[in-house]
């Protein structure tokens, strides 16, 4: 997750790295990590107990927002996360609109 | 899903010959990375119909066949090395015999197959807690290292491409075992040099112009310093 400023907004935060923040903690999937109860959202201490690392560019002027790594793994869940990406002319497909059948998800590169 | 940064047209001519009809996407910024735990192509990762991974990626083949265009290895320049790059064990198994060994691509389709006719009662077919052990070992330095390719490949596709290099370089000391970083990033600076049809493919430097390649290794001093079996670990 990129960002100009670490001044960003629950759903923000949800929408860069899949983590929704609840009153029980940051949770994806079946998975809830629990966090600091009170206070507003606190994204630097939200990455820390996520094991996310947060990288800063100064001369870019940018942040990125590494995945969690606090399982060990880099799935704490069997459920698939949700993910969008444009097809080659443009339009967008979520992985999420194929439920009911089984899906194969092939990585490749032209390299 | 294709793990290219370069913007479609990179792209475009493989699914343009594949004429796929299943649903052929794009993923510029390594998603799958980060989100499955994808580290090399081809990977492939298996979800049921509820939306619950069976099998976390994994090398996969649709067949045991491969074919290169046949133009392609007469377009490719003599590569040289890093010049840094780790050396070449004296009795190591090779580029060639580390990148056919490991998982079998013979039989990986008909384990699809299986899953396909049997589902859940498929020997293939892996409960919950197993898909997540199984899935990529992943470390506060790893989701450094994540963090770092993001912040390169924006920065490349901003046009700052040495600050992008600086970053790939740390991505890469992070996270070594993850190819796709690597291969995503060499082979940008190999397209730089050479370019045409098949630019991407260059993941070294060219024979001659060794001194300025910005990297520590490249694809095939990599490659020849991996045990057999480990670029395409067998998990069938």
């Amino acid at each position: 997750m990129i960002l100009e400023s670490l001044d960003i907004t629950p759903d923000e935060f949800a929408e860069g790295t899949g983590w929704a923040i609840k009153p029980e903690g940051a949770c994806k999937a079946d998975v809830c990590v629990p966090l600091a109860s009170g206070g507003s959202f606190d994204l630097l201490a939200t990455a820390d107990r996520l094991g996310m690392a947060v990288v800063h560019d100064a001369e870019a002027g940018l942040w990125a927002i590494g995945p969690e790594s606090f399982g060990g793994h880099a799935l704490v869940s069997a459920e698939a996360p949700e993910l969008t990406l444009d097809d080659i002319d443009g339009t967008p497909f979520t992985l999420s609109s194929l439920r009911g059948q089984k899906v194969l998800i092939v990585s490749w590169a032209p390299y | 899903m294709s793990l290219e940064l370069s913007g479609p047209e990179a792209s475009r001519p493989y699914i343009d010959a594949a004429s796929p009809d299943h649903p052929s996407l794009l993923d510029p910024t390594h998603q799958m990375d980060a989100l499955f735990g994808v580290v090399n192509i081809p990977n492939v990762v298996w979800i049921d119909e509820e939306g619950v991974i069976v099998r976390p990626p994994e090398p996969g083949w649709p067949s045991p066949r491969s074919e290169m265009p046949k133009d392609m290895l007469g377009a490719m320049p003599e590569l040289g090395r890093a010049p840094n790059a780790p050396k070449p064990p004296e009795d190591g198994p090779g580029q060639w015999g580390v990148l056919l060994s490991g998982q079998d691509r013979k039989t990986y389709a008909d384990a699809i197959r299986d899953w396909a006719a049997k589902g859940a009662d498929s020997e293939f077919a892996l409960g919950a807690d197993e898909v997540v052990a199984r899935s990529q070992p992943r470390s506060a330095a790893m989701s450094e290292g994540a963090a770092r390719f993001e912040l390169a490949n924006h920065l490349w596709r901003a046009g700052r491409r040495d600050a992008a290099i600086a970053q790939f370089v740390e991505c890469h000391r992070l996270q070594p075992d993850n190819w796709t970083y690597k291969r995503q990033a060499w082979s940008l600076v190999g397209n730089e040099r050479v370019g045409g049809d098949y630019g991407r493919w260059i993941q070294a430097p060219v024979a001659g112009e060794e001194a300025d390649w910005p990297f520590e290794s490249d694809f095939r001093s990599d490659v020849e310093n991996v045990e057999a079996g480990g670029y395409y670990p067998k998990t069938i």
